[in-house]
């Protein structure tokens, strides 16, 4: 990584974006696809990536596209709607703007786009006929949703001409799980066998451009437990096959050691006296001077033990993430769940780490 | 706090869930296990066909997406949409098991065969929807689930050979759902949408076979489809409608049958027992599922709260260890709180006991944290029973695992 080119001319700017920091994991990057097996993060991390992006005065874009409100959970805020709104500033004049994407809303706003489809839209509506499109045929749907996430990529803002700046520096999506991911993206195929022709193919044409090209990265989080690693093992390798340009595996909530190995080591295979534990135990006044306190010794080691054990099988699961090639990015545990200070620190590794 | 020795698990105060006595309970013939992704849902649903299995039920388990382990650890190498009998699983107390994986497609498949003569069938295969439709339609999976449900229970009380009924116990398993109840959602889903009026304008010509009132309808149904035929091309249009035409005639049979399938479900026999971890997102959807079968008049035995974690030493607190911690350490009780801050590794006298408390303070400070939402959620439902299973530090994949999974369960009461 730290042979990385370095597109930009300046001296010193080693992540080429302008920013002082690590040197950036995939620069150039515009569209940050987060996906991952259900319950590893997804949404926190996404949220994470979006504030560490919008650091130094940038303007990102945070969409989700499941209609399960997770962005305005995370922030504490009432549901979000339909509608651009900012919901993060971030230190240096930066701000996340969030984007709930209905895919119904989608619909009706691309009709009315395009084809100026007030009444005939509504019509269609009245009819059930965009509840069809937007259920039924499910490469239709993820048409219009990645469609507006490829709207916003490409919006341009202040200035005119080619001049003019990008609306968002950044746009993150938190998209549908890695079970769904490869067909989600994947919109050209999906669509292709039920619309050959006309505008919703022209649409996923552009959005695979976009999707394939070097701004677009497919970041999947993980945990280090067996399934979502088989999970994230499989989807990096569906998602090379499409073609598709898979970023970095975010390793989430990751326990850290609180001890070090060694000693652990030796205390389980019994090489340490147990007073040598209980010494420091009464030393710390968790034992009384006067007690056994043998039952908190074993307590301890037996809890110390299942530790041990948890990161043995952590090693292993990571060795298989190792053995895809990506970058792994880790994300701590944090005990007491994620609040605004939880993210900041999630977003600090994240920058660390060179994802943002 | 309990002061009982051992690995204690102090729950919620509310009532505890008796799953023994749910599974010897002969009147239970049907258990769903629903909650969201990623809460072991699959796990449970064999841990406790295992147990009925051994405590002599003949069990039949539908499960949705085993982990690779698990599902061969179960003789489910294959996905062959048909129940095998799992070796050495009950046999002991008079009991079976067998098991299955569900094959969303396949299932689809012969729901279609099944009501639809050879040629219509295959005109059905062949159209680009329902490629589409069979393997991504948002509720296909949770229709099939209950179609496959309903499957087996009608053969449960078809005697084989020896005389004998094959089952006496159902269990399933659920699609993890985007949104909660989304199985007990998919016939009505379903229906909706084939009654609809907009499947109703494109099927008018068919049905009607270009009588008169079609005229009246054409109106509407050419500035509809015209716009359609814009976006989407005309030739989408063509195959829906031949699609939409051909499924017709199958779908009668379906929906009745997913009808007779959720009143069973709401009827005497099954049990509906919910599945989370003790984290805010899992119990806030389990909360949910709670509400949704009380709504639906679905019987609810229970929560299972699985992966909670336990402690051999709950008076050493959180906040105590932390402080041993502190004092053994030298350091100030404003550091890290949470004990996971990795450059504060000590390496002084009594690091290792520093060490052991350090990692008894983080399981406590989760642990705590666990219990504080566990009894939010006792408080908001304290009529719902719980069983607490213990976090283990592996993953599960084998019979052994599974049965103590069930031991788990079956000694929370």
């Amino acid at each position: 990584m730290s042979s990385a080119p370095d597109a930009a001319p300046d001296t010193g700017d080693r992540r080429g974006d302008g920013r002082e920091g690590p040197p950036l994991l995939f620069p150039g990057t515009r569209l940050h696809v987060v996906t991952g097996k259900g319950g590893t993060g997804k949404t926190t991390t996404a949220a994470a990536l979006a504030l560490a992006l919008s650091r130094g005065g940038r303007r990102v874009l945070l969409c989700e596209v499941e209609d399960r409100q997770g962005v305005a959970r995370l922030f504490g805020l009432p549901p979000l709607p339909y509608e651009e709104r900012t919901i993060a500033a971030t230190p240096g004049g930066g701000e996340v703007v969030a984007l709930a994407i209905e895919p119904r809303a989608a619909l009706l706003e691309y009709l009315d786009l395009f084809y100026k489809l007030g009444r005939a839209g509504r019509a269609l509506d009245r009819v059930g006929a965009i509840d069809f499109a937007t259920t039924v045929a499910p490469g239709v749907r993820d048409v219009l949703l990645t469609g507006k996430v490829y709207e916003a990529v490409r919006r341009r803002g202040r200035g005119r001409g080619a001049e003019r700046e990008h609306a968002y520096d950044a746009v993150v999506l938190d998209a549908p799980p890695t079970g769904r991911i490869g067909r989600f993206l994947n919109v050209n195929s999906e669509v292709s066998g039920i619309a050959r022709v006309g505008p919703v193919a022209t649409q996923a044409e552009s959005v695979m451009r976009v999707m394939r090209s070097a701004a677009a990265r497919v970041h999947l989080v993980t945990l280090l437990e067996e399934m979502p690693v088989q999970e994230t093992v499989d989807g990096v390798a569906e998602l090379e096959a499409a073609r598709l340009p898979v970023g970095a595996v975010v390793v989430d909530q990751v326990r850290s050691d609180t001890l070090p190995l060694e000693l652990l080591d030796d205390a389980l295979a019994g090489r340490v006296p147990a007073s040598a534990v209980r010494d420091g135990l009464v030393e710390a006044r968790v034992v009384r001077r006067d007690a056994s306190g043998a039952g908190v010794v074993e307590g301890l080691l037996a809890e110390a033990a299942e530790h041990d054990e948890r990161l043995a099988l952590q090693d292993r699961e990571q060795e298989a993430l190792v053995a895809t090639g990506r970058p792994l990015v880790e994300l701590p545990l944090l005990p007491g769940g994620v609040d605004a200070r939880g993210l900041e620190v999630l977003a600090d590794r994240l920058v660390e780490q060179g994802l943002a | 706090m309990s002061a009982a020795p051992g690995r204690a698990a102090s729950g919620p105060a509310g009532p505890v869930l008796d799953v023994d006595a749910l599974l010897d309970d002969r009147s239970t013939s049907v258990l769903v296990c629903c909650g969201s992704g990623g809460v072991g849902k699959t796990t449970t649903a064999a841990a406790l066909a295992v147990r009925a299995a051994e405590r002599g039920r003949r069990v039949v388990v539908l499960t949705i997406d085993p982990a690779r382990r698990l599902a061969q650890s179960l003789g489910l190498a294959e996905l062959d949409n048909t129940p095998r009998r799992v070796e050495d699983v009950g046999a002991a107390a008079g009991g079976s098991l067998d098991a299955m994986m569900l094959d969303m497609k396949r299932t689809f498949d012969d729901v279609v065969e099944a009501h639809a003569s050879p040629e219509r069938a295959r005109a059905i295969f062949d159209n680009p929807f329902y490629e589409a439709m069979s393997s991504s339609f948002s509720g296909t999976s949770e229709y099939m689930a209950m179609e496959k449900l309903g499957q087996l229970r009608a053969r449960a009380s078809v005697p084989g050979g020896d005389g004998s009924e094959p089952w006496d116990l159902v269990v399933v398993d659920t699609p993890p759902s985007r949104s909660a109840l989304d199985f007990l959602d998919a016939p009505r889903r379903l229906s909706s949408f084939l009654d609809g009026r907009f499947i109703r304008l494109l099927l008018a010509p068919a049905r009607a076979g270009g009588r008169a009132y079609v005229r009246v309808l054409s109106g509407a149904v050419s500035s509809v489809t015209g716009a359609l035929s814009r976006i989407l091309g005309a030739q989408f249009l063509d195959d829906l409608q031949s699609f939409v035409t051909g499924l017709d005639a199958v779908f009668g049979g379906f929906r009745d049958r997913a009808e007779r399938t959720y009143a069973m479900l709401a009827g005497p026999g099954t049990a509906f027992l919910v599945v989370a971890t003790p984290d805010e997102d899992a119990l806030r959807e389990a909360a949910y599922f709670v509400e949704r079968l009380g709504a639906d008049g679905m019987p609810l035995a229970g929560l299972v709260l699985n992966r909670v974690q336990t402690t051999a030493l709950p008076r050493l607190s959180a906040e105590r260890s932390w402080a041993a911690v502190v004092h053994l350490e030298g350091r100030t009780a404003d550091d890290e709180e949470d004990g996971t801050a990795p450059e504060a590794l000590s390496r002084g006298e009594h690091a290792l006991a520093a060490g052991l408390l350090r990692l008894h303070a983080a399981r406590m400070f989760r642990l705590e944290r666990e219990q504080e939402l566990a009894a939010r959620f006792g408080r908001e439902h304290p009529d719902v029973a719980v069983a607490q299973v213990p976090a283990r530090p592996r993953d599960v994949h084998d019979l052994e695992g599974l049965r103590a999974v069930g031991v788990d369960l079956g000694g929370a009461a």
